[in-house]
Formats: structure tokens, sequence, C-alpha cells
């Protein structure tokens, strides 16, 4: 079981953890990975906005580092997935526009593309690849004093034509994910939702109150932790979780601090595998985490 | 076979609380959700109420929540319903206020499409509301416009969009999906005179940059409008024109630029390019910045990955291009 390695940006940028947990984790499960080198940016849908050539070729660049190396890619990242997912089911299908494409690509990189590639995340590679089965026996520390509500993010699920794993309507791989690690996973509806980073910085007060009610519809369904499989959501829910307390109805006397701890989908495998909080980089995030080893401590 | 539908009901005249029906029901291959509700009300319950009509996904008034999801009745097949979610759970649809059962107040809705007016405005008169002659229409101007429109003229007006909008549930006042749709539907169509203004007014609050690009309006609309596709292509449009000052229109030109330059996002960059000179916002960013720095989850600024020598050889084909 082997694979190109796309951490993304966020990886390698504000969610250090997020690689610094994959690392872990796949060794300990025995997933081999190479890092394709030099990797460049999937756009995140937002160069798509600017020059759709533009991101077709950026992605085209990665999809023929991997098919230069015989290997399929893996994901860590939801929103890289919807995009060099998305990208790469067109290219396969469109050869005209793959064709113009790969003639742009090579004057500039001397690569090219012939469709032969699947982009999975890694959330898949678990579920399809390795079993559930696999992974159950690899636990050794099972979560089962852990309630973690799945937070699936937009790309990783919708369009359904760049995805074609998860039903959107109704994902399951999260909730199976959570329970091979012996935890219990949370049901809520905003389990589907958009986290709002895309407008962070544009329109703060409409990703607050995406922010606020995710965590706390969760909150309120009984989880200890969040889990996400994508970083975009991470930052989302972590870093702008206290703020977004301004933004949920509370009953008085209720503390408008949420204390959701928010997890990487590695980190979550990374806990059930024996790795410590330390060793899957959990100081890196705003809201602390401790709660959850006390919970694992029994404490 | 032998299936039970649960449904969410509200009546106000009977009773403030909103209480949920039972029916039990006859089903086979070929029933729709529309034609057992229908049998409800003629057979079992005649309270039960919804809008419905054409019942062939033409007239867009059975819209409502089958399993959390918004879809029209007349196209739901019981079957694959229960095949792949196993139970049958309907409401009406979300987000908005509940007149009866299904019936939802849809004013907002019509309010918003209104207000991107709906309609060629062929000479500057026209806008004015005052009646103009029909002039013989040039076949010329028209022929392409089917590939431009990008099936935004598809809408049957049915709100599963609005409703599923991510936007529109914390902000009501969002124009949402199918108005903005329609709005591209007349900024591309040749014989309108006012689209710059149609542009312009689409960067207000409210308009095209207020959309998260959840996608949920693309995977619920029963027509393929691709409503978020055709913002995404006003968003462009609009640059395009010239309206590019905005932070919203920085985000796209800046990542695409420290993209360009850097071979990968810099997280530490971008934010600072795309608030300079909007100081309120920049300053609010100060904070988080510096816990973020703290917290080892700021990226040097100046980094440069190795490979980002092909990628500015792919930026550079493409200014070329543009040229
Ligand atoms: S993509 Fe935009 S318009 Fe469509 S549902 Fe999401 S926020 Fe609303
Ligand atoms: S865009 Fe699609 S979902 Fe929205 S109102 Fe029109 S037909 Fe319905
Ligand atoms: S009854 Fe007309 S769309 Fe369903």
């Amino acid at each position: 079981m082997k694979y190109a390695y796309y951490p993304g940006c966020a990886a390698k940028g504000a969610t250090p953890e997020l690689h610094q947990a994959t690392l872990k984790v796949v060794e300990r499960l025995g997933i081999e990975i190479v890092e394709i080198d030099n990797f460049n940016c999937c756009g995140a849908g937002v160069i798509t906005e600017a020059d759709p050539d533009l991101a077709y070729l950026l992605n085209a660049k990665t999809l023929a580092a991997a098919e230069a190396l015989g290997l399929d890619i893996m994901t860590v990242c939801g929103t890289c997935q919807g995009t060099l997912g998305g990208i790469n089911k067109v290219l396969q299908t469109d050869e005209t526009l793959r064709n113009r494409i790969n003639v742009s690509l090579k004057e500039a990189t001397g690569l090219a593309y012939n469709g032969t590639v699947a982009v999975k995340h890694l959330q898949w590679i678990l579920v399809q690849d390795y079993g559930l089965d696999t992974l159950k026996r690899a636990v050794v520390l099972p979560l089962n004093k852990l309630a973690i509500a799945p937070f699936y993010g937009c790309y990783i699920l919708r369009p359904a034509s760049a995805v074609r794993f998860d039903n959107w309507e109704n994902p399951q791989s999260l909730e199976k994910l959570i329970k091979a690690l012996g935890a219990e996973p949370v049901l809520y509806d905003g389990r589907t939702k958009c986290c709002g980073f895309p407008v962070f910085l544009e329109k703060e007060e409409i990703a607050l109150g995406m922010v606020g009610s995710r965590v706390a519809e969760a909150k309120g369904q009984g989880a200890n932790a969040m889990v996400t499989p994508c970083p975009l959501c991470h930052m989302s829910l972590d870093i702008y979780q206290e703020r977004s307390g301004e933004k949920i109805e509370i009953a008085p006397g209720q503390d408008r601090k949420m204390n959701m701890p928010i997890l990487h989908l590695p980190q979550l495998l990374g806990l059930a595998l024996g790795f410590t909080a330390k060793e899957l980089g959990m100081k890196h995030h705003f809201v602390s985490t401790a709660s959850i080893d006390d919970r694992l401590e029994g404490k | 076979m032998r299936t039970q539908i649960t449904v969410q009901r509200f009546n106000p005249d009977r009773t403030p609380e909103h209480f949920v029906s039972n029916y039990s029901i006859e089903c086979d291959r070929g029933t729709t959700l529309l034609s057992a509700l229908l049998h409800i009300k003629n057979q079992i319950d005649g309270t039960l109420t919804f809008r419905a009509s054409c019942r062939a996904a033409i007239c867009g008034s059975c819209l409502m929540q089958v399993n959390g999801v918004q879809k029209l009745a007349c196209r739901v097949s019981l079957h694959e319903e229960l095949e792949t979610r196993g139970r049958l759970e309907i409401g009406p649809m979300a987000n908005m206020l509940v007149i009866k059962d299904m019936v939802v107040e849809l004013a907002s809705f019509w309010k918003k499409i209104k207000a991107i007016t709906p309609y060629v405005v062929a000479d500057e008169g026209a806008a004015s509301g005052a009646p103009t002659r029909q002039r013989a229409q040039q076949a010329a101007p028209l022929q392409n416009i089917h590939e431009e429109l990008h099936n935004a003229d598809g809408c049957i007006m049915c709100a599963a969009c609005l409703s599923a909008c991510a936007t529109f549930e914390v902000s009501p006042g969002f124009l949402g999906p199918a108005a903005l749709a329609k709005a591209y539907r007349f900024v591309v169509d040749p014989r309108d005179k006012v689209r710059q203004d149609r542009l312009m007014m689409l960067q207000e609050d409210h308009g095209i940059w207020d959309c998260v690009r959840c996608n949920f309006c693309v995977s619920v609309c029963p027509k393929e409008v691709a409503p978020m596709e055709q913002i995404v292509r006003l968003r462009r449009l609009s640059i395009a024109a010239g309206l590019n000052e905005s932070v919203e229109a920085a985000h796209i030109t800046q990542f695409t630029k420290v993209v360009g330059e850097e071979g990968r996002l810099n997280e530490t960059r971008l934010p600072v390019l795309m608030l300079w000179g909007h100081w309120r916002k920049l300053f609010r960013m100060i904070p988080l910045a510096i816990k973020m720095f703290l917290r080892g989850k700021a990226p040097f600024p100046f980094k440069r990955p190795k490979g980002y020598k092909q990628v500015q050889a792919i930026f550079k084909s493409r200014t070329d291009r543009n040229r």
C-alpha cells in the first residue's frame, strides 16, 4: 500500500500538526507514502475564480508528478481533495480539455498528464483500501470514553460530481472510522454544513455565525470533541471558536466559551494508536485538548 | 409494499406547537412522494397541506424536506429514498417561515428575485417601468447565448437552493443562489443595456461576495442550474469589469498572486495583502495573528518551496496568453 502524498499548503503552513500527525499515523499503520516533490497549491477553488485554466494547469502538474511515480495520490485536506480530485475527474473524462491543458503544461514544465491517477483522501483510503477491520486491529487505546462529532465540511462531500465516495445527503465514512476507533459518533445536522472559512477575512459575521452554530450544536448533542478531515475547517472551528461565542444563543448564566476541542482526523486516529497529544502536535491548537486526555485517562 | 411516512406538521388553527403525524401507505416501485401525499390527503387525512401542481418537476411548487434534504416531492421515488436512507421523514423546507404543514412563506424568496431586476432592460427608459415598444429581434447577438447562459435560465423557482444555502441560514438578507443565478442570466444577455449597473449592485452586502461556496445549491437544484457556478462567473466578470478594489475581489487576485510567486499559499502574507487599506478589518486580525504566531501556526512570510520556478512558468504561460 503506497501513495504519493499531497499534504497541501495548510499542512505545511498554518496547521503543521496535521502533517506531523499524518506521518505518525501512516507509519504506524504501514501505509507507505512518498511526498510529491515541490508540490504546489491546488488553488482551493479560489484560483478557479480568477482563471479556470490556471487551476487546471496547477493541478495537472500535481497529477502528472504522481503519474510519473506510478502512484495514486493521498490527500489529507478536504478542500484539496475536492479541488484536486474534482479537476482530476474533469481531466480524465474530457479528453479535448486534457490535450489542450497538456500543451501548455508541457511548454511550461515539460510534464504531461495522461489521466491514470486516482486522488483519495486518507479518510477514504482507510475505509476502502486499508479496511476498517485492519484498522480495528491496530487500535491500542480504544477511545470508548469519547463521544466524537464528525464534521465533514463541504468539499469532501460536494459537488457529487467531484466526489463519488460518500453520499453527501448522508455520509458515513467518518462515523465508521470513529466507531472503528472505539468512540461513539455524535449525530447532528451541522455535520455536512459549511465552516465559513472561505469568507473569514471579508465577511466575518457570516463565518462566525456558521462556526458558532456548528460547535454549539455538536456540544448540545453531547460531543466531547469534533473531528474533521479538512484543515481549513479545523482553522475555522478552532481559531475562531472563542470569537464565535458572540453569535450563539445561550441560557442565562451559561458560558459563551464552548471549549470544544477540534481534532484533525489523523490526530483522532493517532490517539487510538497510542500516540500522545504532544506527539500529535496538539500544542498548536487554540482550544485546549486537555479535556480529551483527562477523559481517556479516566479522570 | 407497505411503508410508513413520518410528517412534521404545523397547523396554527389547531395548536401553536409543531407535531408529528405517521401514515402507513402502500407503495410500489413507481410511487412518488407526491402521489403518496395526494393519496393521504384524499383517503386518510384531509388536513394534510402542501403545494403541488404539475406532478412533473416543472412548476417548482412541491419543494419540501425529505430526510433532511430539500427535494421536489414529485421527483422523489419512495422506493429509492427507502433504499438509500431506510426511512421517510418529511417536513417543510428548511430556513423558511412555516404557514401550515409543508406550506412555507415564499414572499422573501420572490423579493430576492425581484431585487435583481429579473428582466432584460433593453433601453434605459425601460428601467423606469414605463412600457416600451417591442422591436424586431435581431437573431445575431443571441446566437451563442445558449452556451453563455450555462443553464442559468433553467430555473423553476422551487427555492430548494435558497432553503439549503449555508449563508442564507445565518444571514437572511443574502440575495441567495436562485436570484444570483438569475442575475448572471441577465448580465450575459447581449440585449441588456445595464450590465455594469447590475454588476455594481451585486458587489454590495448580501450580494455575490457573501457566498461561501458550500455547493449546497448545486447539489439540491433539481434543474442543474448550478447557482454557485454562476456566482463564480459573476465574480470573474466583476473583476474583469474593473470592480476589483474590495477585500473580496482582493481575496481572489492576491491569493492567485501569492501562489504565482511562491508556488503555495502563504497564510501570513495573504491576509496582509488582502486587507491592506482596510484598516478596521486588518486591525481585527492582529490579536489572532499574534496568537497564531505563538502557537507555531504562522509560517515564515517569505519562504519559497523549491519548485516555485515551474509554477511561475505556468503563470507566465497564462499571462502571456491573456495579453
Ligand atoms: S454555494 Fe453559495 S449560494 Fe450556493 S448554497 Fe452555498 S453559500 Fe449559498
Ligand atoms: S436554481 Fe435550481 S434549486 Fe434554485 S430555485 Fe432554481 S431550480 Fe430551484
Ligand atoms: S408538482 Fe410541479 S414541480 Fe413538483
